[in-house]
């Protein structure tokens, strides 16, 4: 069994490290066009962690994620899974080290001419598993994946969220310390996205895998993410605590995946926009009413919400101040110290693009 | 309307045809069929991309497949004689029916395995697997009804080619066209003949078809 060899901070509990990525860089080039998909990509994931890697398209996440299992040789940069530098493996090596590391896919990729339960055996007949073993494991997993009665039907006759479920009970059939998923639940409806994310949740929990969730979706990552890191033209941008990152975003990419999700707000004439996260303990006290009646200003709400960020509810509010400077500065000043996050929505107005990515 | 003699002549025919074709398309495949997967295989887009035998195998199935087969076969009668021991009769064509069958069948392999969804390709080397697995497991296992629709284009146009083979002596309904029809003016032989080679092509392609369609399971 591969066993993580490093050991990293955070807060105050030590963690396992089982992915580290160092200096990672990729160019694709073809005759006189060179691409550089991703630019000196650096960061490591926990053992257990639900890792989020976010980005727009064309950021350069598809191709991050497939040098995690070498699917994609990087050009430079050292990836280390589980303790082994993947670099340094035999081509019979690596095959071994991808069996520890499971992949599932934006369309499912199962072999559509095998039932179902043929499709979870699979990668025990690529392991070596005895064929009655692989077929009780096989049975196990589908009951994992609440899928039992599906056993013998063929993957064009199940539903996308089923063919999900069937992928995933293929990638644990080989028991894997990792799991990679990419655009995962990009082609499911919201209700079936979230059933697959509890699952995931539910895997990662129960088998201690550490998940890797790549995805252009805020809100995926904010379901089940601990920790996130935000991919923008093949330059990792900022990455920390998916708490930390919703709540302050530092980065104009950071921003726009964040607030892409604050559709609905008119683009108003001033320039006193804030937008304000509370989290629980926040939400007690009546801050916007008491600060209207202490400044006796009224302010005007663009926008509200409540998110559900790593099983906790944060309010977000978009906030239109007084068109006073003074009042407006002193209005911010109150929303700090009652230790809510502030910040000032400069590009706020005028800002076109926000609607057309979304 | 025929005598005895030409009925049981018809029906030799018909087996000699039968026995060219099948054994044409048998051993057509077995040269084919790693031709074809070499040339899936060894594309730029392929598992394992290798431009040097992706060309050389390229242009040996384009160079062959440009030589008409009347002509393929008077060239090989010399490897002919060297395998079967003469130049004419059933067992004679099967060599150059093979000659020119194996480029044939290992396009249409290329092209069917190409069908083969990249993203399956992946999720398996995302397993571990070997290319060798991928190949047999993956490639072969899903592009199989293809693969099928494609033996059943290779019987019927191996079963052309053997009674094009009749016109040097190849044995067979072509043959019988040919002498009867042709060199002695029994236009009712040659018609015959033309009713059970179409009666052949016909069944042979139902049974394909059918079992291709059987074997699919990407329709509900």
């Amino acid at each position: 069994m591969l066993r993580p060899d490093t050991f990293y901070m955070r807060g105050n509990t030590l963690m396992n490290t089982m992915i580290r990525v160092e200096h990672l860089s990729k160019t694709f080039s073809q005759k006189d066009l060179t691409v550089e998909a991703l630019k000196d990509v650096s960061f490591e994931i926990g053992q257990g962690d639900i890792y989020g890697i976010i980005g727009l398209s064309g950021a350069g996440k598809s191709t991050l994620v497939r040098c995690l299992n070498f699917l994609e040789r990087p050009t430079g940069g050292t990836v280390t899974v589980a303790g082994k530098n993947l670099a340094d493996l035999s081509t019979k090596e690596l095959r071994a080290a991808r069996q520890n590391i499971g992949m599932i896919f934006q369309h499912f990729n199962l072999l559509m001419q095998r039932t179902v339960l043929d499709n979870i055996m699979f990668p025990m007949e690529i392991s070596g598993v005895p064929k009655d073993k692989a077929k009780k494991r096989a049975m196990e997993l589908l009951e994992t994946v609440g899928l039992t009665e599906k056993a013998k039907a063929y993957p064009v006759q199940l539903s996308g969220g089923q063919k999900q479920r069937v992928a995933i009970a293929r990638v644990l059939a080989n028991n894997p310390q990792v799991l990679l998923c990419d655009e995962a639940t990009s082609a499911l409806d919201p209700q079936t996205t979230r059933s697959i994310l509890r699952l995931l949740r539910q895997i990662n929990q129960e088998y201690g895998i550490t998940i890797v969730v790549i995805t252009h979706e805020m809100a995926v990552v904010q379901e089940i993410c601990s920790r996130v890191a935000i991919i923008d033209h093949g330059v990792m941008v900022e990455n920390g605590s998916v708490e930390e990152i919703f709540k302050a975003p530092k980065t104009e990419a950071a921003k726009r995946l964040i607030f892409g999700g604050i559709r609905q707000v008119p683009r108003m004439g001033s320039r006193h926009c804030v937008r304000i996260v509370f989290s629980e303990q926040s939400s007690y006290e009546p801050v916007i009413g008491n600060m209207v009646l202490e400044f006796k200003t009224p302010v005007n709400i663009l926008y509200a919400a409540t998110r559900n960020v790593s099983g906790k509810a944060k309010g977000e509010m978009v906030l239109q101040l007084s068109e006073n400077e003074e009042t407006a500065q002193k209005m911010i000043e109150y929303l700090k110290n009652r230790r809510l996050s502030v910040e000032e929505l400069e590009n706020y107005v005028n800002e076109e693009e926000l609607e057309e990515d979304v | 309307m025929f005598d005895q003699k030409i009925l049981i002549m018809l029906l030799e025919g018909t087996r000699d045809t039968l026995y060219m074709t099948l054994a044409s398309t048998l051993f057509g495949y077995i040269l084919g069929l790693p031709m074809g997967i070499v040339l899936a295989v060894t594309d730029k887009e392929g598992i394992r991309p290798n431009a040097v035998i992706y060309k050389v195998l390229d242009f040996i199935v384009n160079v062959i497949r440009s030589i008409p087969f009347l002509i393929l076969l008077i060239l090989v009668i010399p490897l002919t004689r060297a395998i079967v021991g003469k130049s004419y009769g059933s067992s004679a064509t099967v060599v150059p029916l093979v000659i020119a069958a194996a480029p044939f069948i290992a396009r249409m392999v290329e092209s069917s395995l190409k069908e083969v969804d990249k993203g399956v390709i992946e999720a398996a080397q995302s397993m571990g697997a070997s290319d060798m697995t991928i190949i047999v497991k993956v490639l072969l296992g899903e592009a199989r009804t293809s693969l099928l629709v494609g033996v059943t284009i290779a019987v019927g146009t191996i079963l052309g080619y053997s009674a094009m083979a009749g016109a040097v002596g190849g044995g067979g309904l072509g043959d019988i066209a040919i002498r009867y029809g042709y060199y002695r003016y029994q236009t009712d032989i040659m018609i015959m003949t033309i009713v059970i080679l179409v009666v052949l092509v016909q069944i042979l392609q139902y049974l394909g078809m059918l079992l291709s369609r059987k074997l699919d399971r990407r329709r509900l």
